[in-house]
Parts: structure tokens; C-alpha cells; sequence
């Protein structure tokens, strides 16, 4: 019953402060490819647009309400965001530690949205094209081609389609949302210094009913996207493949750690570029520039410089970077995973969907073991200290290192808010395989569909919170223009959300 | 002993009791918002107007007398109590997802118990000020709807009269009685009367928010019309 109301007047809400990404982008990722002197593609650009509103939208509210507030920022992660302003109000009031309740509480949250994320981009979004190859049929390319057309995969483990298998993924961890939250989206749980209630026995056992079927599809979903990534050595060898540095949390063991940790990066190689940096220093380590043609910074590594020192987020940097993941049949994939390396760091694009079902396995076998822990049914909530002026917030959420950072006044009013989304860190990246896919499958000076298409599956690689990275696969509309070294536009084409293509 | 009908069905009343009283009493549930019976009616939100012998009134202002028939729940008045619920929302800035006070709201319940779907009107979004001087107590003038619950509370259970409305029509706005016109140099406390009289979410303990979670909230699995005779009605001897 109260979901409409609070939907009808969201959207109001976003209208007015823009930050919603779909008006901003007006449907449309748009790329500029420029060429060199001889018709080399030197440089791509992927605009997107950040949340600038945001800033001033968050300006002058009082502190306490920031996480629910910020939940508004992404309809497809609002926990994520939800989470991180919670740390960095958990500062603000003055606590450095939660009561293991309120922390176990927290991380069984974030776990079910990376979950549920995770199984959207993957089976939703990404694997028609993984299944279908990128030149196959649009038709085929979105969630009902994959319903249809893949419906008994010969591959171990998994005996349902796998279309069905991934709406049910995604559903187990709204749910474990609604049963913390009060709602799948847009609830309410974290406070400041701790959480506002514990899971009630009968919510606990009804997540439990479905777990080991869940941390079994996990399992063949990690089985399908190896062999997929595995048996097609064009995807695996030359799209998009660009090295990099990376950069995350790990825990204080090495572990891999979505919730709270401290930052690690590293070079292509997988040597420590830094290790173990707390987080509320991020400032020192990380640096952010802005550049003439979008409105999106780029995040650099200090030490490394502004050109060089370019890193990825998210799920392939996390499981690259971590010295082990602490639950068991995560940990067998990603050792199968970092054999792929070979003692260095797997640098493929396309390894995102692989690492990322590999995740999700670990947040099924993670939920597993929250909801078997006594600490989630009850105990203390909140901590209460000193208040502070300033707050900084971290979270691995789904598409990498998100972060928080606030300042408020002695009227616990915010007068300073940054931001750096994971779509941001990986800004350069994503640029830098889109050059790569142009370089090596344009033909001549004319922009084709198959490009157009080979661009697409680049950018949705990364996972990036564009709203035009959300369309289904083949629906994604998309703008790309070629320039040559005098700037002047040789070629255009557009694809619509309909699949139409215009120049 | 003398009685009103309302919508048909025979309602007691003592001499001096308003129309809303005596349905309150007996547990009949007429819509108000700026009504609070612990105070002096106000008759300003107009939520609680009903059909007397064909004349529409407030409930909460207009005496009960022999001989008065009427008309609370008709279709006519629910349509208009809508409309007028709608002009409060569209009139000030009411973003319900990030306000503490969601699901323990009154005019967000009201916008349920009409089944409000969307604004209809266009948005004012009109300017107004925050006030977050005062250490315990935060005033946010985006949420007030000028129900004077807090002024009258104000004045007449707490005796500081820290509140007062100032300009008319579409300029009316929340005023504080101090030197500043800021809550830090007034002399009002956390445990006053005036804030914890505050039907929406205007005026708020500081620090605080988003406590009781979704599900066990006031408005969360009753109506308001329920809430409001539970608390304000006659109760048991029904
Ligand atoms: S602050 Fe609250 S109680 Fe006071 S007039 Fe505004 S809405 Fe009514």
C-alpha cells in the first residue's frame, strides 16, 4: 500500500533535482572515436553523466537522513549507496565500531544486493550475448532470447534454464533486502551507529529454505561463464583486452571483502602499489581530474600520475586482488580463475562476467553463513560517541569501490559532499576498450553495426551505471561518431532502444 | 438526550460540543489534520468540512445542535478532501522516501486513506528555510502546513509562544519568536508540547530518524481513520 505514494512522489523528486541519469542522458550512451593523421583510432571517449546534481541536492539537509536520502541516487544500487553514507555517518556521530549485530546485519544486506545485482547484470543483461556470440541476431540478444533459445545448458550443475535460474538469483536477494529492509527498494535499516532492527526467527528461516539451491545455481553460473570465457579465444585474447592497475578493499588477512575494509592497489603484474591504506586517507592516494569534454572525473593513483596511474574496480579487480575469498566454493573458482593469469592478474574485459559470477557464488555461501550466525536475531542495535564534523564512507559495491565523503556543520547540517562512484574509477578503462574494440574491428573510415554492437558489449562489460546500460541487450541505444584528426565527423550511427539504427 | 445524525446514523452530543466531537466520541471518523483535540479547534485545513442540512461547514469548528443532519462520508466531500490533500503536497516540498517522519505522517496517511495517486497539481516547489540553529530540535519549513498545532501548543501548553505564522495567502510561513527569529534563541526545549505536536515532519527531535522500521511504523498496517479513533475516540463503552 505504501509503495505508491512513495514512488509517485520520488518521481517528482528526481525531476526536479535531476539526478536522474535517464534525463540526462537522454537515452543515449554516446561515444566520440578520434582518429590520428592516418586513420588510426587514437582516443575514445564514452560520455556519461555523473550525478551532478547531487552536490547541491544533499547541501543543507541534516546529516541523519543522508542514508536514506542517497538511496535515491541509483535505482539499480541504492543499498550500495544506502551502506556508504552509513559509514560515513557512523564517523559523524563518533563510532568506529558497530556491535556485531548491527556490522553482521549490515554485511548480510550488502551481500543480497551484490547478489541480486550480480545476477541481473549477468543473466539479464550480459549473458544473451555470451551465449548468442556478439554477431548472433538481436532478436535473441535479451533475457526472453536466453529464456528460449538456451534451455537445457548440457553443463554440470545446471539442470534449469538458465534465463529462470537468473530471475530467481535476483529475486532470493531482493529478498533478503525486504526481510532487513522493509522493502526491496528504498527501505530503511542502517542508522546512524548501528541498524534499526534484527532478523525475527521466521524471516531467518524463510531465507534459509531456498540457500543451497541458490549457492548451487552460483555454482553453475560460475561453471558457464569459465567455459564460455574459456572456449571462445577471440573474447578471451583480443576484445577489448587492455592491462591495468586495480584498485579495492581486502581485509586486514588478504580476504576479499565487500563490506569494509581498507584500500589495496595494484600494477599490472599484480606487485602492491599500496596496501592496506585506510580508507579515510583516500585523499592522499587517490587524486581526481576533470577534463574539458565530460562532466565525469577521472580518478588517478598519486604515485603513479595522472596518465598512468589509471585503475579498475569491481568484481575483476576484487578477485585479482585477494590473496584468498573466505568461503569455500568461491575460493575453488578463483583459484581455476587466477590460473588464467598465470601468477599475473587476469586483464580481459570479458573476465568481468566470470569474476563477477564468482561473487556471487561468495555472497550465497556469505548469506548461508549470516543467517546461521544467532548474532543477526537480536542483540544490541546501536553505539552512540562524540559527534565529528567529517565522515568518509567506503563500500565495495557491486561495480567496485564506492565512496562516501561528508562535512557537515555545527548545526549537523552537510556543507561538503564527494562522491566517487566505481562507473568513475573505471571511466578511463572503459574508454581505453572501446579503443581497443575500435581499433581492431573498424573497417575504414565507415561506422557498422557489427562495431556499434562489438562497443556496446565493451561498455556493458564494466557494468557501468549508465540507464542505457540497463536496456536489455540489443536495446541498448547508443550514439557513436567518428572524427578525423582535424575534428571534422566522418561517420555517425545511432542505434535506437527500439534496435533501429539511424544516422 | 440530543442527538445529530451523521450520514444517516443517530450521534449523541452535549451541549458546547463541536460536530467532531461528538462523532469522535462515538467513534465516528471525520478526516482533520489541523484538528488536535487536546487543542482549540482551528478550522483551517478544511479536510474536516461535512454537509449541515445541504451547507457545507468544518466539522471541527461548528457546534452540534438538535435537528442537524449530517453528510461526513459522500464520495462529493472524499473527492474534494482528496483535492485539498493534493494542494498541501504540491504547496510545500513533501518527499516522502527521504523523510523521517514516513509512515508516522498524518498527511502522508491521508494521501493512503484517500488513495491519493499522484499530486495532480502542478509543484510550487516553493523556497523556504531550514532551521537547524537549535542543538536539539530541527525545523524544517519545507514539511509545515500551517496547521498552527505547534503556535497553539506553543502558547497554550507550553506558555513560551516560541511559534507564530507571519504573511498571508501563499506567503504565509512559520515564524519563531526570538531576537534572531532562529530556534537556537528561543527559549523552546526538546520536551515541549510544540514539538512533539507536529502532524508531518517539520518540526523534529535532532539526531534521530528512521528508527522504528518499515512495518511497525504508526501508519504501516492501519488506516488513519483507525489511529485516530484508537486515539482520539471515544472508545470502550461503544
Ligand atoms: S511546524 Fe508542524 S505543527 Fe507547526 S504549523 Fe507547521 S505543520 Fe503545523
Amino acid at each position: 500500500m505504501y509503495e505508491s505514494l512513495e514512488t509517485a512522489d520520488n518521481r517528482e523528486n528526481l525531476k526536479r533535482v535531476v539526478i536522474d541519469p535517464v534525463s540526462r542522458v537522454e537515452g543515449h550512451g554516446k561515444v566520440t572515436l578520434l582518429m590520428d593523421e592516418e586513420n588510426h583510432v587514437r582516443e575514445a571517449r564514452l560520455h556519461i553523466v555523473e550525478f551532478r546534481g547531487f552536490e547541491r541536492f544533499i547541501r543543507g539537509r541534516p546529516y541523519w537522513e543522508l542514508p536514506v536520502l542517497v538511496q535515491r541516487l541509483c535505482g539499480i544500487c541504492p543499498v550500495s549507496h544506502h551502506l556508504a553514507a552509513a559509514k560515513a555517518v557512523d564517523q559523524l556521530v563518533g563510532v568506529d565500531e558497530l556491535t556485531a549485530t548491527a556490522d553482521k546485519l549490515r554485511r548480510l544486506l550488502h551481500f543480497g544486493q551484490v547478489l541480486q545485482s550480480h545476477a541481473l547484470h549477468f543473466y539479464h543483461l550480459s549473458s544473451p550475448d555470451l551465449l548468442f556470440g556478439i554477431d548472433s541476431d538481436a532478436k535473441h540478444r535479451n533475457i526472453v532470447g536466453v529464456l528460449s533459445g538456451y534451455p537445457d545448458t548440457s553443463l554440470e550443475g545446471s539442470k534449469m534454464n538458465i534465463g529462470l535460474q537468473g530471475v530467481k538469483l535476483r529475486k532470493y536477494g531482493q529478498e533478503v533486502i525486504r526481510a532487513i529492509t522493509g522493502k526491496r527498494i528504498h527501505g530503511t535499516g542502517a542508522i546512524p551507529g548501528g541498524f534499526n532492527k534484527a532478523l525475527t526467527v521466521e524471516e531467518r528461516d524463510a531465507l534459509l529454505v531456498d540457500i543451497d539451491q541458490i549457492i548451487e545455481w552460483g555454482n553453475a553460473g560460475v561453471n558457464l561463464t569459465r567455459h564460455l570465457f574459456l572456449s571462445n579465444h577471440e573474447y578471451r585474447n583480443h576484445f577489448a583486452a587492455i592491462r591495468s592497475n586495480f584498485m579495492g578493499l581486502i581485509r586486514s588477512d588478504g580476504a576479499m571483502e565487500l563490506y569494509h575494509g581498507r584500500l589495496r592497489a595494484t600494477d599490472e603484474h599484480g606487485a602492491a602499489i599500496f596496501d592496506h591504506v585506510d580508507y579515510r586517507d583516500y585523499q592522499d592516494v587517490l587524486r581526481e581530474v576533470v577534463k574539458p569534454w565530460t562532466y565525469m572525473k577521472f580518478p588517478y593513483i598519486v604515485s603513479l600520475g595522472e596518465a598512468k596511474g589509471w585503475y579498475r574496480v569491481g568484481p575483476l579487480a576484487r578477485v585479482n586482488q585477494c590473496d584468498f575469498i573466505p568461503t569455500p566454493l568461491a575460493e575453488q573458482a578463483r583459484q581455476v580463475f587466477a590460473e588464467e593469469g598465470g601468477g599475473e592478474p587476469v586483464h580481459s574485459s570479458l573476465a568481468f562476467h566470470w569474476a563477477r559470477m564468482i561473487e556471487l557464488l561468495h555472497c550465497a555461501e556469505g548469506i548461508k553463513e549470516l543467517l546461521l550466525d544467532p548474532d543477526i536475531l537480536g542483540g544490541e542495535l546501536v553505539v552512540q560517541g562524540e559527534k565529528r564534523m567529517e565522515g568518509i564512507g567506503v563500500i565495495e559495491a557491486p561495480r567496485g569501490t564506492l565512496f562516501h565523503h561528508y562535512q557537515i556543520n555545527e548545526d549537523d547540517l552537510v556543507v561538503k559532499a564527494n562522491l566517487i562512484v566505481s562507473t568513475t574509477s573505471n571511466n578511463q578503462a572503459m574508454n581505453e576498450s572501446i579503443r581497443q574494440v575500435a581499433v581492431r574491428y573498424l573497417d575504414g573510415r565507415t561506422l557498422t553495426e557489427g562495431l556499434l554492437n562489438h562497443i556496446e558489449v565493451a561498455i556493458r562489460a564494466y557494468d557501468p551505471c549508465l540507464s542505457c546500460a540497463t536496456h536489455a541487450l540489443g536495446k541498448m541505444p547508443l550514439q557513436v561518431e567518428l572524427l578525423d584528426a582535424q575534428g571534422e565527423r566522418v561517420s555517425r550511427l545511432a542505434k535506437n532502444s527500439d534496435g533501429s539504427l539511424s544516422d | 438526550m440530543k442527538t445529530i445524525t451523521i450520514d444517516g446514523r443517530s450521534i449523541p452530543f452535549e451541549e458546547g460540543q463541536t460536530i467532531m466531537d461528538a462523532a469522535l466520541a462515538a467513534d465516528v471518523y471525520i478526516p482533520h489534520l489541523c484538528h488536535n483535540p487536546e487543542f482549540t479547534p482551528h478550522g483551517s485545513c478544511k479536510l474536516c468540512n461535512v454537509k449541515v442540512n445541504g451547507r457545507t461547514c468544518s466539522a471541527c469548528t461548528m457546534l452540534a445542535a438538535e435537528g442537524q443532519d449530517v453528510i461526513n462520508n459522500s464520495k462529493e466531500l472524499n473527492d474534494a478532501r482528496r483535492a485539498i490533500t493534493q494542494m498541501l503536497f504540491v504547496e510545500g516540498n513533501h518527499i516522502c522516501p527521504g523523510c523521517e517522519k514516513s509512515g508516522n505522517c498524518q498527511l502522508q496517511a491521508l494521501g493512503y486513506h484517500f488513495n491519493m495517486l499522484d499530486a495532480h497539481f502542478p509543484y510550487f516547489y516553493p523556497r523556504r528555510e531550514v532551521d537547524a540553529s537549535h542543538p536539539d530540535v530541527l525545523l524544517d519549513r519545507d514539511r509545515c502546513i500551517l496547521c498552527e498545532l505547534c503556535v497553539r501548543a506553543s502558547r497554550d501548553v507550553d506558555h513560551k509562544n516560541v511559534f507564530d505564522i507571519a504573511g498571508r495567502g501563499i506567503n504565509a510561513h512559520l515564524i519563531v519568536n526570538s531576537a534572531t527569529g532562529k530556534l537556537a534563541d528561543s527559549v523552546l526545549e526538546v520536551d515541549d508540547k510544540a514539538v512533539e505536536v507536529c502532524p508531518v515532519g517539520a518540526i523534529l527531535v535532532k539526531h534521530h530518524g528512521y528508527e522504528v522500521p518499515i512495518g511497525q511504523r504508526l501508519y504501516d498496517h492501519h488506516d488513519i481513520a483507525e489511529i485516530s479513533l484508537m486515539t482520539e475516540g471515544g472508545g470502550s463503552d461503544e
